[in-house]
């Protein structure tokens, strides 16, 4: 939003104009004035403005609302200072996890902690393999980004993963590495690297200050305190994220072409789990339904279909259509998911608590106005059923398809 | 699908009870066991380096083990080297460890610095081993959510067990008295961690504010009031029910999560 002053000739002319039918309400209503005999003069009654309800309101935030004063253009997203770092002294070299192509929470902290530690002149690296989907590395913090693609690097491919590392790290021989020590993939990945480099890393490391590092050791009943060394894998929460700052998001290129292996892995694809069998808690993608699903029949169809664990709102459990371990929200199980599909759930605050870690939120319901629109990330208004069984059709012909191709 | 002349060795620690700190046999180490035995039945060899004395051993004998092998060493020793001389001569196709101790450092970097120097593959997260045929071997392993990925691997490999592994058998009274526990005399190397790092007790982390970065009191009530709310969500009105599924289908395959 801008701050200059500008002149408004339209509204000067329907003041000069008193013929016009704005001017009374054009005209600014002057609520302090001096005087001729230099007293301020106040007009209590001109003070304020008329609510939405009739009534008088007076705002002392000093944003008045009601007309007059100077006009206001919408308030513009703030723009965080650019930081540039042109001749890095040093590198810090992250790995992030890329769940589902974004940056997970855990990613975050971990590019907060690698800001911390590269200071004003060191520069943050992050490594991505495959595609992704991530839109916000700048204020995530990253200042170079190397993207590495190819066949090579889909699925599972630890191996060839550390070999690409190794190479980043001939290349600029970063001062840190950090990865996430999680299960999803960067603890492996971290310690396959460790291995190759020959650091002895800190593992599950929660603060790093001063050039001390404190990780949990063996059970968790003890705390590690060392130097940090050059390979840190840090759990989760392990440093705030950059909030306050943008990075340019510079393309970084490995010289060297990375060493080919024959992988002694090889991937033969994931394994179909029956979904009803995954804890709700950790299941991955979820198909819940509340009060506007008619046809259950049709609900454990589409779910199965879908693939998805199902969920139900304490409506749905306490009508007796699902059982009562299936509850989402506050009195039920907090879930996780990643895709949470709420099949006529109009969103009570309890039910939204529990599905406050879900990632993506799909809508179906006939209710326009209720919160579950508002907290989902795509919406479809109309009758469940119809929609539901339009979804069923679709994804049969896509998995007719799949098989015509593979056959 | 199991060749019945499977060498398998499985490496052990002594583990600690999460509450008390009373020396236990270490739960993902019992799932090594497990699988071993029902892999291998009583040929599966068990493998510890520490102290031979210790009596929170007895409790893998009681597995169903006759005999459990011991490199003794001092419990600040390094068990990498020990190890690794034992393996390279060992002759095993398939060794399995826990994922990380439940004592000293906890690392988990042992099954990758075996894999390293003995240069064998290493599968982490390993669930089931479905068939070992001409030297291969088809296994499951089990992913975060409860997913599975089917992996195909060269023998020997080392592979590490976490919680989605069978549950370990209980151990018995009987079979723990009678085993045995051979200690092996072995050259000890001193761990260089010791030196510089230091262990203390476990302190709680600390909980992470939700800090809000507003600067009138308006801005402040308003983000403490606030609903949760996506707001940028997209809401497909009048249209018809094919065209709402296209959308959500297109959403799903987006994310991943058609299989």
């Amino acid at each position: 939003m801008s701050d200059i002053i500008r002149r408004d000739p339209r509204a000067e002319w329907i003041a000069r104009n008193r013929l016009h039918p704005l001017h009374a309400a054009m005209q600014k209503a002057e609520t302090r004035w001096m005087g001729p005999n230099g007293i301020v003069r106040k007009n209590p009654h001109a003070v304020g403005f008329i609510g939405p309800n009739g009534l008088k309101r007076i705002d002392r935030s000093g944003a008045q609302q009601g007309g007059s004063s100077k006009r206001t253009t919408a308030s513009a997203v703030v723009q965080l200072p650019l930081q540039v770092i042109e001749q890095p002294a040093f590198y810090i070299a992250v790995v992030p996890d890329m769940i589902g192509g974004r940056l997970s929470s855990h990613d975050k902290d971990l590019l907060g902690l690698a800001n911390k530690l590269a200071g004003s002149d060191g520069a943050v690296v992050a490594v991505v393999f495959g595609e992704h989907k991530e839109s916000a590395f700048d204020s995530a913090g990253v200042d170079r980004l190397l993207h590495i693609e190819g066949e090579l690097y889909a699925g599972y491919a630890p191996e060839q993963r550390v070999l690409a590392l190794s190479a980043l790290e001939s290349q600029l021989a970063p001062r840190h590495w950090l990865l996430p020590d999680s299960r999803t993939g960067g603890g492996e990945l971290g310690r396959r690297l460790a291995a190759k480099l020959g650091e002895r890393p800190a593992t599950r490391v929660w603060q790093v200050a001063e050039g001390q590092c404190i990780g949990r050791a063996g059970a968790g009943r003890e705390d590690l305190v060392r130097r940090a060394p050059r390979l840190i894998l840090a759990a989760v929460e392990c440093a705030e994220p950059v909030s306050d700052t943008r990075h340019e998001v510079r393309p970084l290129e490995l010289l060297d072409q990375i060493a080919r292996n024959l992988p002694r892995i090889e991937d033969l694809g994931a394994v179909a789990v029956d979904p009803a069998l995954i804890p709700m808690a950790e299941a991955e993608f979820i198909l819940s339904g509340g009060n506007g699903v008619k046809d259950w029949t049709q609900f454990h169809q589409a779910a199965a279909a879908l693939g998805a664990t199902e969920g139900a709102s304490r409506v749905a459990v306490d009508d007796g259509f699902m059982s009562r371990d299936r509850q989402v929200g506050a009195s039920g199980i907090w879930v996780t998911a990643r895709v949470y599909m709420a099949v006529g759930i109009s969103g009570a605050i309890q039910h939204l608590q529990g599905i406050g870690a879900c990632d993506k939120v799909v809508a179906i319901n006939l209710d326009p106005s209720c919160d579950m629109i508002k907290r989902a990330d795509l919406s479809v208004i109309g009758d469940s059923a119809a929609i539901l069984a339009a979804l069923i059709e679709r994804i049969s012909t896509h998995r007719q398809g799949g098989a015509r191709d593979a056959a | 699908m199991l060749p019945n002349n499977l060498h398998i060795i499985t490496l052990v620690s002594i583990g600690a009870h999460p509450t008390s700190g009373r020396a236990r046999r270490a739960e993902q180490d019992a799932r090594a066991v497990e699988l071993g035995l029902r892999l291998a039945g009583d040929k599966l060899q068990v493998l510890h380096a520490g102290d031979a004395a210790d009596e929170a051993l007895r409790a893998y004998l009681g597995m169903g083990l006759s005999e459990l092998t011991v490199l003794e060493q001092s419990s600040h020793g390094d068990a990498l080297p020990l190890l690794s001389r034992y393996l390279q001569d060992a002759g095993a196709q398939l060794v399995l460890t826990g994922s990380q101790a439940e004592t000293g450092e906890g690392s988990g970097m042992l099954p990758f610095l075996l894999a390293e120097q003995l240069g064998w593959p290493l599968v982490v997260g390993l669930a089931e081993v479905e068939k070992i045929e001409n030297g291969m071997a088809q296994v499951l392993q089990a992913l975060p959510r409860g997913q599975r990925r089917r992996l195909k691997v060269r023998l020997p490999f080392i592979a590490c067990v976490d919680n989605a592994a069978p549950a370990a058998r209980q151990s018995a009274f009987g079979p723990a008295r009678r085993g045995q526990l051979l200690a092996c005399e072995v050259t000890i190397v001193e761990d260089s961690l010791l030196a510089e790092a230091r262990f203390q007790t476990a302190r709680p982390r600390p909980k992470r504010l939700k800090v809000i970065k507003a600067k009138t009191g308006a801005e402040r009530m308003k983000a403490a009031t606030a609903k949760a709310s996506g707001g940028g969500g997209q809401v497909l009105k009048d249209v018809s029910s094919q065209a709402g599924a296209e959308a959500i289908f297109k959403l799903l395959q987006d994310e991943g999560v058609l299989r």
